[in-house]
C-alpha cells in the first residue's frame, strides 16, 4: 500500500518538475503558520500512513511520513516509550513527517536533545522524483555524509519525508512538577544552579511570576530533587506541560507577533519591550512584542543567539534570522542538488530557497 | 606553491625534509602509507585561510590531520599534496560553566577538555578509546563514538558550534552558544565528513554535569545468545545504561591473562553494565539490572561500587585489543553496527565464517548500541593469510549490511572501507554524496579520494574487497 502511495507521489513530483510547478508539501496542515508563506499546489502525504517497524526491546521506530503523530505517540506509550524531544503537535492532524520537517522540539529539549538528535534515518523523495535512503536503524553510523539529520528543520525544502526512523527513550518512572514564586533574579539563579548540577530536570516554564520545574526519573531522585528545590507540588502537571508545548496557555493568547529567541541559557534579560516567558532553562525565550524585526534580531544576536518570527505576518521579510552570505550560498547549492527545479515549498525557509 | 608559502609562513610551520615527512605517512591504519609533498603546521586561523587559498590557486590537494589516531586511513596523505596538521591549534579558548559550553581549538585532546572542565564539576561526554591522544577536531571529522554513546550520544550530539574554513579560504560560522541555529543543519553535515568539506578551526562543545555516582556490574553467561538476550532485556525494561559492553570467551581469556581483572575465564560471554546518576538511582537501577541479568541466565553477577573495583572491571575491557595482540601476531579490527535484535544471529554468522575461513575471531563490542568490533586473528608472515583475513572481514561487513546495519559505526570510511561503501549504498545515494562534496569543494582539493567511492570503482568491483591492517598506537586502549 505504501509503495503505491509513494509511486503516486513520485509521479506527481515528476510532473511538477517537468512543468515547473511549485508544490506545497502538506501532512496534517497543522504548522502552516510556521515559516514564510508558500504558493504551490498541495502535495498530501496522508496516504503514507503506518508504523513500519517497532519492537519494544529496541529503542527505535520506523514510521511512514504521513502517519499521525498522535497515533505514533499512543503506540509508544503502550510500550513504555516516548519521543525524548516531546514535539509540539499544533493540531490533532499533525504528522510524523511534518514534525521532523518543522524540526520543532518541546519542553524536554535541552536535557534530551532535539528532533535531529533522535533522527536515525530517512527515505526521502527528492525534487526529481528519486527516492533516496540515508542513515538507517542503528544508533551509530558514520558511512557517507550525514544527509538525514539536515532533513530535520528543512521545512520540506529538500524533499518529501516518505519514511523516518527515530530513536526512542523509556518513559520516566516518576514525574513531579514544582511551582516556585520567584522574581527574575531569583529565577535566573535557580535555573543556573539546576543547569550546572546533575539534577533530574526535564522542563522549565517561567511567565514572569512563577517558575515551574518538572523533575523526572527514578523515584528516589525525583523526591530528593523536589526536597532540595522547594516550592509547591503541582497536583496534576500533565496538562501544564502539554499546554506549554502546544502554546495553549493564556499567556500565548495575544494579538501581537510571537517571537522565539534561541539564546545561551544564562543570557541576561534581553532589553526589548513586550511580554516575556521562557522555557528550556532559559535557552528558549518567547516574546510578545510589536518591536520591529531588525531590533529583535539584533538583540538576539548580541545575546549570542537568533530570533524567529514564530507567529505573525512577516510580509516579504524573512521569518528566520538571515544567514551570513557564505552560509546562504551553501544553502542555495544544497537546495539545488536535492530540488534542482525548485519544486518543494519554495521560499518557505528563506526567500529564494 | 611551496615557494609561495615560504615567503610568508614562519620557517617552523613548514616541513619538507624527507625524513621528517615520514612521520606523517600514515595515521592509525598503517597498512596504507604515502609520503606527503609537504606538511604545514599553522598556528593561526589567518594562516589556515591563506594556506587553503594558495592550495586552491595552485590546485594542490590538502589533507587535514589531527592527532593521527584514526583507524580508517582518513588522514592518509596525498603524495602530490600537503598535510595540514592542526596540532598547534591546541588551546582551550574558554570554558563557560554557566552555559555549560567550552570553546576549543581543533588540536585540543579529547580528554583535555574534561580535565579543564573538572573544576566546575563538568565534563565532555564522548570518550573514544583513544581519548588521551585523539584531537577534538578529528573527533568531529569522524563523528567519533565511545563507550558512553548509548546514553550520551556521539560527537554530533555534543557539539554546538563550529568555525570552518572552506577550500577557497572563506570562514563559516555554524551554530554557537545557543542550542540551535536557523537554516539547514550544516553542523550535522560537517560531522563525520572526514575532512572533505572544510577545515575546522574552532569548536564549541557541550559540557555535562558529572554524575554523582557510578556502579559497574559484571555478569557471566554460559552461552552467548543468553548474554545477547540479557542486553535486549535490560533495554526493554526501560533502562538505558551509561555503558553496555560484551566480550566473548576468547576475549575474556586474552584480557584476563593480560591484566588479571578477575574475569570468569570459563564464561562464554560477559556483560559489563555501567549505571550512573545519583546514589539513590544508581542503587535502585543496579538492583533491577542484577535481577534482569539473573533472570536471563547469568551464572554470576558482581557489582563494583568503589572506584578501584570499577577500574578493575573496566581494565579487561579497555585492554582487550592489546591483549589480543599478545595472543596473535596480527589482527584486523572491524567496526560494523547492527540493530540490536540481530546480535545473536550475526555473532553466530561470524562464528560460521570463522570456521569457513579457518581464522579465529575475538569479539569485543558496544552491545548496547549494536556496534561490533570483531578482531580477526591472522599471521601476516604466513602467505595468503592477510588476504584471507580481508575476505573474512568483507563477509562480516556484508553480514552487517544484510542485517540492516552499517559498515562503520565509529571508525569512519577513510580509504579502508571505500569498497564496502559500494555494498551499503546504491549509485543514487553515492551520486548525492559526490554532489555534496561538489557544493563545498568544487575543485575536489580537500582529502581527495576518501570516504565516498567513485561509481566507476563500485561498478568495477561488483563484489566488495576490504583492505586493512594491524593497529598502531598499541599503547592506547581500544574499545
Amino acid at each position: 500500500m505504501a509503495e503505491a502511495a509513494i509511486a503516486r507521489l513520485r509521479e506527481r513530483v515528476r510532473e511538477a518538475a517537468a512543468t515547473g510547478t511549485a508544490l506545497e508539501i502538506v501532512g496534517g496542515g497543522t504548522k502552516r503558520f510556521y515559516g514564510r508563506s508558500v504558493y504551490g499546489e498541495p502535495l498530501h502525504t496522508t496516504g503514507l500512513s503506518g508504523i513500519v517497524h517497532h519492537e519494544p526491546s529496541e529503542l527505535f521506530v520506523t514510521v511512514l511520513g504521513g502517519t499521525a503523530l498522535a497515533q505514533l505517540e499512543a503506540r509508544l506509550a503502550e510500550t513504555g516509550q516516548m519521543l525524548a524531544f516531546e514535539p509540539p503537535h499544533f493540531g490533532a492532524a499533525a504528522t510524523v513527517g511534518g514534525m521532523v520537517a518543522a524540526g520543532l522540539s518541546g519542553p524536554r529539549r535541552p536535557w534530551a536533545g532535539a528532533v535531529r538528535d533522535h533522527l536515525l534515518g530517512v527515505r526521502v523523495l527528492d525534487g526529481t522524483g528519486q527516492l533516496l535512503h540515508f542513515g538507517g536503524e542503528v544508533m551509530k553510523n558514520v558511512a557517507g555524509y550525514d544527509l538525514f539529520r539536515p532533513m530535520a528543520g528543512a521545512l520540506g525544502t529538500l524533499g518529501v519525508l516518505v519514511e523516518v526512523t527515530l530513536k526512542l527513550v523509556p518513559l520516566p518512572a516518576q514525574t513531579e512538577t514544582r511551582a516556585l514564586a520567584l522574581d527574575q533574579a531569583q529565577m535566573r539563579s535557580t535555573l543556573e544552579r539546576l543547569w550546572r548540577s546533575p539534577q533530574p530536570v526535564t522542563a522549565t516554564w517561567y511567565d514572569g511570576e512563577i517558575l515551574y520545574v518538572r523533575l523526572a526519573g527514578e523515584a528516589p531522585d525525583v523526591a530528593a530533587a523536589a526536597r532540595r528545590l522547594g516550592g509547591e507540588r503541582l497536583p496534576d502537571d500533565t496538562a501544564l506541560w502539554q499546554d506549554v508545548r502546544e502554546q495553549r496557555l493564556p499567556w500565548f493568547h495575544d494579538p501581537r507577533p510571537l517571537w522565539r529567541l534561541s539564546v545561551p541559557p544564562a543570557a541576561p534579560q534581553i532589553p526589548l519591550p513586550g511580554d516575556w516567558a521562557e522555557e528550556w532553562s532559559g535557552a528558549q525565550r518567547w516574546l510578545l512584542s510589536d518591536s520591529d524585526a531588525e531590533s529583535v534580531r539584533r538583540a538576539a544576536a548580541s545575546a549570542g543567539g537568533h530570533a524567529t518570527l514564530f507567529r505573525g505576518d512577516p510580509g516579504e521579510d524573512e521569518v528566520f534570522q538571515p544567514l551570513a552570505a557564505p552560509v546562504l550560498h551553501l544553502h542555495r547549492r544544497l537546495k539545488a542538488i536535492f530540488d534542482p527545479h525548485g519544486v518543494f515549498n519554495p521560499g518557505r525557509l528563506y526567500a529564494g530557497l | 606553491m611551496l615557494a609561495e608559502l615560504r615567503q610568508w609562513l614562519p620557517a617552523e610551520t613548514l616541513v619538507t625534509h624527507p625524513q621528517e615527512l615520514r612521520a606523517y605517512e600514515c595515521d592509525g591504519l598503517p597498512a596504507y602509507r604515502r609520503v606527503p609533498g609537504a606538511v604545514v603546521i599553522p598556528t593561526t586561523e589567518d594562516q589556515v585561510k591563506r594556506i587553503l587559498a594558495a592550495a586552491h590557486r595552485h590546485r594542490v590537494p590538502v589533507v587535514a590531520r589531527g592527532a593521527g589516531t584514526g583507524l580508517s586511513g582518513g588522514a592518509l596523505p596525498d603524495p602530490d599534496g600537503i598535510v595540514l596538521s592542526m596540532a598547534r591549534f591546541n588551546r582551550i579558548l574558554s570554558i563557560d560553566p554557566v552555559n555549560r559550553i567550552a570553546r576549543v581549538q581543533p588540536g585540543v585532546r579529547n580528554l583535555a577538555i574534561s580535565e579543564a572542565a573538572a573544576p566546575h564539576g563538568l565534563y565532555y561526554a564522548p570518550d573514544p578509546s583513544s581519548q588521551i591522544a585523539c584531537s577534538i577536531g578529528g573527533n568531529v571529522a569522524e563523528n567519533a563514538g565511545g563507550v558512553h554513546c548509548l546514553k550520551y550520544g556521539l560527537t554530533v550530539h555534543n557539539v554546538q558550534g563550529l568555525r570552518v574554513v572552506t577550500p577557497d579560504g572563506e570562514t563559516l560560522t555554524l551554530g554557537g552558544e545557543a542550542l540551535d541555529t536557523p537554516g539547514y543543519d550544516l553542523l550535522a553535515l560537517l560531522h563525520g565528513s572526514e575532512g572533505m568539506l572544510g577545515v575546522i578551526v574552532e569548536i564549541t562543545v557541550k559540557l555535562l554535569p558529572r554524575p554523582e555516582d557510578v556502579a559497574v556490574l559484571l555478569a557471566a553467561f554460559a552461552a552467548l545468545p543468553a548474554a545477547a538476550d540479557a542486553v535486549a532485556g535490560i533495554i526493554g525494561a526501560g533502562i538505558v545504561p551509561a555503558g553496555l559492553e560484551m566480550m566473548d570467551n576468547p576475549a575474556i581469556r586474552a584480557a584476563e591473562d593480560f591484566v588479571h581483572a578477575g574475569y570468569p575465564v570459563d564464561a562464554a560471554a560477559i556483560l559489563l553494565v555501567e549505571l550512573d546518576g545519583t546514589t539513590e538511582s544508581v542503587e535502585a537501577q543496579a538492583r533491577r539490572v542484577r535481577e534482569l541479568l539473573q533472570r536471563h541466565g547469568a551464572t554470576r553477577v558482581d557489582t563494583a561500587r568503589d572506584p578501584q573495583t570499577r577500574a578493575r572491571f573496566w581494565a579487561g575491557r579497555k585492554s582487550a585489543f592489546p591483549a589480543v595482540g599478545r595472543i596473535s601476531p596480527d589482527y584486523y579490527c572491524m567496526d560494523g553496527t547492527i540493530p540490536r535484535r540481530r546480535l545473536a544471529e550475526v555473532l553466530q554468522g561470524i562464528a560460521r565464517l570463522s570456521r569457513e575461513f579457518g581464522l579465529a575471531v575475538v569479539n569485543v563490542f558496544h552491545a548496547g548500541d549494536g556496534n561490533l568490533h570483531p578482531l580477526i586473528l591472522y599471521d601476516a608472515a604466513k602467505p595468503g593469510e592477510l588476504e584471507r583475513a580481508e575476505r573474512f572481514g568483507t563477509r562480516i561487513l556484508e553480514l552487517c549490511v544484510q542485517a540492516g546495519g552499517t559498515i562503520t559505526g565509529e571508525h569512519g570510511v577513510g580509504v579502508e572501507k571505500l569498497d564496502a561503501m559500494c555494498v551499503q549504498f546504491a549509485p543514487a545515494e553515492l551520486e548525492r554524496f559526490h554532489a555534496v562534496k561538489q557544493v563545498f569543494d568544487p575543485e575536489g582539493l580537500l582529502n581527495p579520494g576518501k570516504a565516498v567511492p567513485s561509481l566507476h570503482r563500485c561498478a568495477e568491483l561488483g563484489a566488495m574487497h576490504v583492505h586493512g591492517g594491524a593497529l598502531p598506537h598499541p599503547e592506547l586502549p581500544r574499545f
